[in-house]
């Protein structure tokens, strides 16, 4: 990070209430306080949100597209989980 | 330019692939372990698939390179871009107008933000980007560096240079790199209200006094020769440039048209409006063909073209002069609440410290 | 005279509102980050809305039916009956922080006071226009206290620039404007000397917070912008806010 630059926040928005906190970008900010501010006023301006979240982006502990193949690819072939994977008689209702 | 991407032919440093171009660039290429190298396989079955690419894949350095150009420049462009119109918002002539033209101008600030946020995900930091601005390493789209003389060009910016930009912008919410393409979605989507509100202040004044049609005019003929400029170079025939990144960038699906097509279809979009605006586009060229379904028009002064992004526009020094005096200006206030960050960092360490203190206190 | 005696109340409000958001509308491009671009412009655009309302409102009031236009761009500078401190030129951002720090907690505590007014118009413009000035009171507070509490040389600009709007204070709270004992004669409107404590303390407390001191008590106060009589840069906001809608008489933008 270069001389001056202020922390970089990620932010996420509630769209209306019943809906998910969703990541919509990032803001610079000194501090989360004036994260949550400029969030506000970069990303509602346009009443996109009734709820706002900001997380400082070091804090985000992701996983690897390195591991992509051993976290993701086993719930491949787990087709059972599906409701569609069963076959039951068509004149059952409420199935 | 404004979401297009062009290298001056004779100048290295805009060169594609300048992977040498300051330590940051040095940072982000450490970033490239054999791993990731192993993922380039994964990056091109990405890209075949049509599919996106998102910041912690691995992806060729090159790829990296472009992409960091290319949304650097259009953020800036954003950026440099809230200038000229700004211009006219302390002379706005109506409240609704000069409201409008506040919020214009605000987006405008917007999309460079959202924008810069997409080319940190790269391994780049927005000061590094806006200090490239600052020095003329990275350039802005060369539609800025021309003056904004009248009210009426506060609305042929937003008819005919947003119209140019949404034209560039739409196929871009594609774009191979998920974060840019996201960004592009949300400003396409605020900027058409930048394109009706230029089209409906020009509108107005077309249906006004003499002086105001005059004014309207005027408007139209010095803006639509650059509008149609930022397209960019031709990709064929005598004008053509070679050796740019246009091949490279279709093939990785950062760039989808070549700029003689979003070029015509913006000229075939357009020059209806004109026709019901009831202003006069200032090309004799420009005509109906049948027989291509297009229409036909007149070749862009490219000496002028290369001379303005080479500096030689009314207004090259003058927009990043008073876009470094105002950051210079404002780091006095950033450094305070840094400053006052980390103190409030300190407090609250010391806080807890003395609460982990009182519990054990407690506990004991 | 013909219309409501208490216009000229309304109209006090109105340009504060208006000449403040053009001062505001003056700082995009020269923002100290282009978060706060988005933010400055964001107060402006609230103030542009209330002025417009109650411009609006005022045209009905006093039988003249002008238009907000009209009464924006056509009136000339002795007709205007906004406060200096809202007319003063753009200075550093420090100052801008003093200053809307001062005018948001009177905004704050002047719209919460007109929820009560006789005057249903007025009213709803204060409850939407109440919202709009606690967040930029908040906003003003939270620069005055990182300037103050920042570095030192914040610390020294945040200083000067509370001495520096001093002086603009006392106007907002002056009793003797026009049409104020006719808005409190019909219970429309609200004494500005009644606000004069609440507003104190909320700046007060965001200075201590701010490691601040509050000013000397200023040897010149500013006075007359309420009776059309203004400082000298108003004339020049003026000439240029005026300039286009003049020239062309009668045309539409």
């Amino acid at each position: 990070m270069s001389e001056g630059t202020l922390p970089l926040f990620e932010v996420f928005v509630r769209a209306k209430r019943g809906l998910s906190h969703v990541h919509v970008g990032s803001v610079h900010a000194p501090d989360a306080t004036m994260a949550v501010r400029n969030a506000r006023d970069l990303y509602t301006r346009r009443q996109e949100g009734v709820s706002i979240w900001v997380v400082a982006a070091s804090d985000i502990v992701a996983s690897s597209p390195d591991e992509k193949d051993s976290f993701f690819d086993p719930a491949g072939d787990k087709i059972y989980r599906h409701p569609t994977f069963y076959d039951v008689p068509e004149d059952v209702e409420y199935l | 330019m404004y979401g297009n991407d062009f290298a001056e032919p004779d100048d290295p440093g805009a060169g594609p692939l300048n992977a040498a171009d300051g330590g940051a660039v040095e940072a982000a290429a450490a970033h490239v372990d054999t791993k990731a190298q192993q993922g380039l396989e994964t990056f091109d079955a990405i890209i075949a698939a049509d599919q996106r690419i998102e910041p912690r894949d691995a992806m060729p350095e090159e790829y990296r390179q472009t992409l960091i150009r290319q949304i650097a420049q259009h953020a800036h462009s954003e950026i440099i871009g809230m200038q000229p119109e700004g211009n006219w918002i302390t002379r706005a002539p109506s409240l609704r107008r000069k409201a409008i033209l506040i919020a214009k101008v605000q987006d405008e600030a917007g999309h460079g933000l959202y924008l810069y946020s997409a080319a940190e995900t790269l391994g780049i930091d927005r000061e590094e980007l806006l200090d490239r601005l600052h020095t003329g390493k990275q350039k802005y789209s060369s539609i800025f560096n021309y003056p904004t003389l009248t009210w009426a060009d506060c609305g042929a910016i937003g008819w005919l240079v947003d119209g140019a930009a949404i034209m560039n912008q739409v196929p871009l919410c594609r774009c191979s790199y998920g974060p840019y393409a996201r960004a592009m979605i949300r400003t396409c989507k605020e900027e058409s209200f930048h394109q009706r509100q230029g089209f409906e202040l020009l509108w107005e004044l077309m249906r006004g006094t003499p002086e105001q049609q005059a004014m309207a005019q005027d408007a139209t003929n010095r803006w639509w020769w650059p509008a149609l400029a930022m397209f960019g170079p031709r990709d064929t025939g005598e004008h053509a440039v070679t050796g740019g990144h246009t091949e490279q960038s279709m093939a990785w699906g950062i760039k989808r048209f070549s700029n003689d097509d979003l070029r015509q279809k913006f000229v075939d979009m357009t020059v209806p409006q004109a026709q019901r605006l009831g202003v006069k586009i200032p090309d004799p060229d420009l005509k109906w063909n049948a027989e291509r379904g297009h229409y036909d028009f007149g070749e862009i002064d490219w000496d002028e073209f290369w001379r303005v992004i080479k500096g030689d526009g009314a207004c090259n020094s003058a927009r990043i002069e008073r876009r470094v005096t105002s950051h210079q200006q404002g780091a006095w206030v950033r450094e305070a609440a840094a400053a006052y960050a980390a103190k409030q960092r300190q407090r609250a360490g010391a806080g807890a410290q003395a609460g982990a203190a009182d519990g054990e206190g407690s506990a004991a | 005279m013909t219309g409501t005696a208490y216009s000229a109340y309304v109209l006090g409000l109105a340009d504060d509102a208006l000449i403040y958001s053009h001062r505001l509308g003056e700082w995009l491009t020269w923002a100290p980050q282009l978060e706060e671009d988005m933010a400055l412009a964001n107060v402006s655009l609230d103030l542009i809305g209330q002025a417009r309302a109650l411009l609006t409102h005022v045209g009905s009031l006093d039988g003249t039916g002008r238009s907000e236009d009209d009464l924006a761009y056509l009136r000339d500078e002795r007709d205007f009956r906004n406060v200096h401190l809202v007319e003063q030129r753009r200075g550093d951002f420090a100052q801008e922080m003093a200053r809307m720090l001062w005018f948001s907690a009177y905004q704050k505590a002047l719209y919460a006071a007109l929820a009560g007014s006789a005057d249903e118009q007025l009213r709803a413009i204060a409850a939407k226009a109440h919202k709009e000035v606690r967040y930029h009171h908040d906003h003003a507070a939270q620069w005055v206290v990182r300037l103050g509490d920042g570095t030192q040389e914040s610390h020294a600009k945040m200083q000067a620039a509370l001495t520096w709007v001093a002086p603009y204070v006392d106007e907002l709270f002056d009793d003797s404007a026009p049409g104020v004992a006719e808005a409190l004669a019909a219970g429309v409107g609200v004494l500005p000397s009644s606000l004069r404590a609440a507003v104190s303390a909320d700046v007060e407390a965001v200075v201590a917070e701010a490691t601040l001191t509050m000013p000397a008590v200023p040897k010149w106060r500013a006075r007359g912008g309420r009776d059309g009589v203004h400082s000298e840069p108003m004339g020049y906001l003026l000439a240029e806010m005026q300039h286009l809608p003049r020239s062309v008489p009668g045309a539409r933008w």
